[in-house]
């Protein structure tokens, strides 16, 4: 992330699942774009309030599967047939069924490699720093028992004052500024 | 129904009842999001190590000694020092490996087939027995290892350019096991990592030290839960699940098939891959209440291992110990049906031969008593008891795996070439000496990470719930 100064966004602390989701709605409804929920545990209406609907990783997984599936039923078949064929009891060298086993073992190998890592990926995970952990009550409660709406000054509808007045209205705890 | 027997002297059990089910409640009422993270992360994080860790944790590391010892005496010496030899070529270290590798899968079974069955009970079990499957393959992991004769030569198992231009023969089954059981340690170690990513920026926040800050938020990988993560987070766990479900039941499969595809009696059979994953599931539950008993007493953590969870874990053996009969019923019934010779002698002879000892203990601990008393509600949710079934189980299970490589090799076609299996005190050294690094392993697990998962267990109670009323729809400002 390229250095970056001022104000990364507003963030408005609730007390109850129920009242993110309330107020992420009413937000997405009037019109913002650039938000995200917080919270301590996968709160699946949050995500839908700011309009996250689908993501990437079945596919990410899904092509690490099959490459994990081709790169070793093709390593098999080669090494039994062309690089090393060795006659086991007079079997085939091309002794497909016996292929599968392996070739099933690396199709789950890379497919849920990819999922982990691609999940993290795509989060932009690791990242040890990120604005909202300047903000004083974040750490206190994000990962415990509270719940965040952020607003972020990317978004066009963005302005310091008028913002914190309209979060204001959805009735949280508090607001907080956030600054890079 | 039945459950307003549980207690029936107690005034207090009427809230364990939950009003919309009948059934006994998962978790202790009264939680809250708070509560939960305090008990579970401060496990974690108080300055004050218990005196009974430590006495544990040097039993376990004592123990691990004798390992040590004897895997160098094993190394300097040769596999000479075991008792294997013709006609018993595969011993202990055949016997321990199955085991071991058995009771993982349980571990696997809680996180992984569970979650895709939608049974939110076994959100206060799995992370510890997840660390129980990490813990317990890497002890099944070092016998095949050890067993090869040069260790230091293990990765000629892997396929890879060298200069000798030989290459691994994909045929055989023992070369399966290197993928089957390299590929369940990788997915096992990722599913349990990526579980506890989330919990441990609970801990990054929540440690007051330096060095535990620095640690959780290294570890933690800054894990924020904005929800567009935890919503990516949540499909990679179902994958995860869902790869792992079939990977679990494949790689006792592949085990079974050391046996199953060679042409001994007693090995060749059909009914191997079912009843050898059903016997690794039984075997693993059995496991995880030898661990859960102890140490939600001892951490009291009743209120969120319960009773229910003792009970389900019991109907789970129950239903596994089932699947297992009928494997032992049906050996049984094809050397009998099967008219051959050779299938009769070696039933008979693992049954009443000089070693039929080992099949009584089989039969005794896995079948009849288990299999008679599991039925029995009282009796699965009394917490003294299911440990002694825990423990007799597991003694049954290593039994089981005794039998089948002995009594199977011991006597062969050739009466020429009988002979006898006597462990030797290598054998016991090594088998005693992974039960201790275990259990080391496992208090490491126990003290320096959350044990069972905050947010798992958040998305259950009463306060996760999101009021429908409250939606936008209803509001006028």
């Amino acid at each position: 992330m390229p250095p970056r100064e001022g104000t990364y966004g507003l963030l408005a602390e609730f007390d109850t699942p129920s009242d993110l989701v309330r107020a992420a709605q009413k937000a997405r409804l009037d019109g913002w774009r650039r938000l995200d929920c917080y919270t301590p545990y996968p709160v699946e209406e949050a995500a839908e309030a700011i309009g996250f609907h689908r993501n990437k990783v079945p596919l990410v997984t899904l092509i690490g599967g099959l490459m994990g599936l081709v790169a070793m039923f093709s390593l098999e078949t080669w090494v039994s047939t062309l690089a090393y064929p060795l006659n086991i009891a007079g079997r085939p060298t091309y002794s497909w069924p016996a292929f599968i086993i392996p070739a099933y073992e690396w199709t789950i190998l890379w497919a849920g490699l990819s999922a982990a890592f691609g999940m993290l990926a795509l989060n932009g995970l690791p990242s040890p720093y990120h604005p909202l952990f300047n903000a004083p009550n974040f750490r206190a409660g994000a990962l415990d028992d509270k719940f965040f709406l952020c607003l972020e000054a990317l978004d066009p509808k963005f302005d310091l004052l008028d913002t914190r007045a309209y979060l204001e209205t959805l009735a949280p705890v508090s607001v907080v500024e956030v600054e890079y | 129904m039945a459950t307003s027997e549980l207690k029936p002297g107690n005034p207090d059990h009427g809230r364990w009842i939950d009003p919309a089910t009948g059934e006994f409640r998962v978790l202790e009422p009264g939680q809250t999001f708070k509560s939960v993270t305090a008990k579970i992360s401060d496990i974690v994080l108080t300055p004050h190590t218990p005196l009974g860790w430590f006495a544990l944790f040097g039993i376990g590391g004592a123990v691990a000694t004798f390992l040590l010892t004897a895997v160098t005496w094993l190394f300097l010496k040769g596999t000479g020092i075991w008792a294997v030899t013709q006609p018993v070529a595969w011993g202990f270290a055949i016997i321990n490996f199955v085991w071991w590798i058995g009771i993982g899968h349980a571990g696997t079974l809680i996180s992984a087939i569970l979650l895709l069955f939608k049974q939110g009970w076994r959100n206060s079990i799995n992370r510890f027995a997840e660390a129980m499957t990490i813990f317990a393959v890497v002890c099944a992991g070092m016998f095949p290892l050890i067993h090869v004769g040069r260790p230091w030569l293990g990765y000629w198992l892997l396929p890879y350019p060298n200069s000798m231009t030989v290459w691994p023969q994909f045929r055989s089954p023992l070369l399966w096991d290197v993928f089957a059981v390299s590929t369940y340690a990788t997915i096992s170690v990722v599913f349990w990592y990526i579980g506890m990513v989330p919990d441990f920026g609970t801990m990054r926040d929540r440690a007051k030290t330096p060095i535990a800050q620095y640690f959780y938020g290294l570890i933690s990988l800054g894990w924020r839960g904005s929800v567009r993560h935890w919503m990516r987070y949540e499909t990679a766990s179902l994958l995860l699940a869902g790869l792992a479900t079939p990977l679990v039941l494949s790689v006792h499969t592949v085990i079974s098939f050391d046996f199953a595809v060679a042409t001994l009696p007693g090995w060749h059979t059909t009914i191997f891959p079912p009843y050898f994953v059903a016997g690794a599931i039984y075997s693993g539950f059995a496991m995880v209440l030898t661990l859960a008993i102890p140490l939600r007493k001892f951490y009291h953590l009743e209120a969120l291992v319960t009773e229910r969870h003792i009970d389900n874990m019991g109907k789970v053996m129950l239903a596994t110990g089932l699947i297992v009969a009928y494997g032992y019923g049906m050996e049984v019934f094809m050397a009998w049906y099967s008219a051959s010779h050779w299938e009769y002698f070696m039933m008979w002879n693992r049954m009443f031969g000089p070693m039929g000892w080992s099949y009584g203990v089989l039969i005794f601990c896995n079948i009849a008593f288990p299999l008679t008393t599991l039925w029995v509600r009282k009796l699965r949710t009394n917490i003294g008891f299911m440990f002694l079934i825990s423990i007799v189980v597991n003694t049954g299970m290593w039994f089981e795996r005794f039998v089948i490589v002995v009594t199977s090799l011991y006597r062969d076609y050739l009466p020429s070439s009988w002979g006898t299996y006597r462990a030797t005190k290598w054998d016991f050294m090594t088998y005693i000496g992974t039960l201790g690094l275990f259990t080391a392993l496992f208090l490491l697990f126990v003290r320096f990470l959350p044990m069972i998962p905050m947010n798992e267990i958040k998305m259950m109670l009463p306060g996760a719930k999101i009021k429908p009323k409250e939606a936008v729809a209803g509001e006028s400002h």
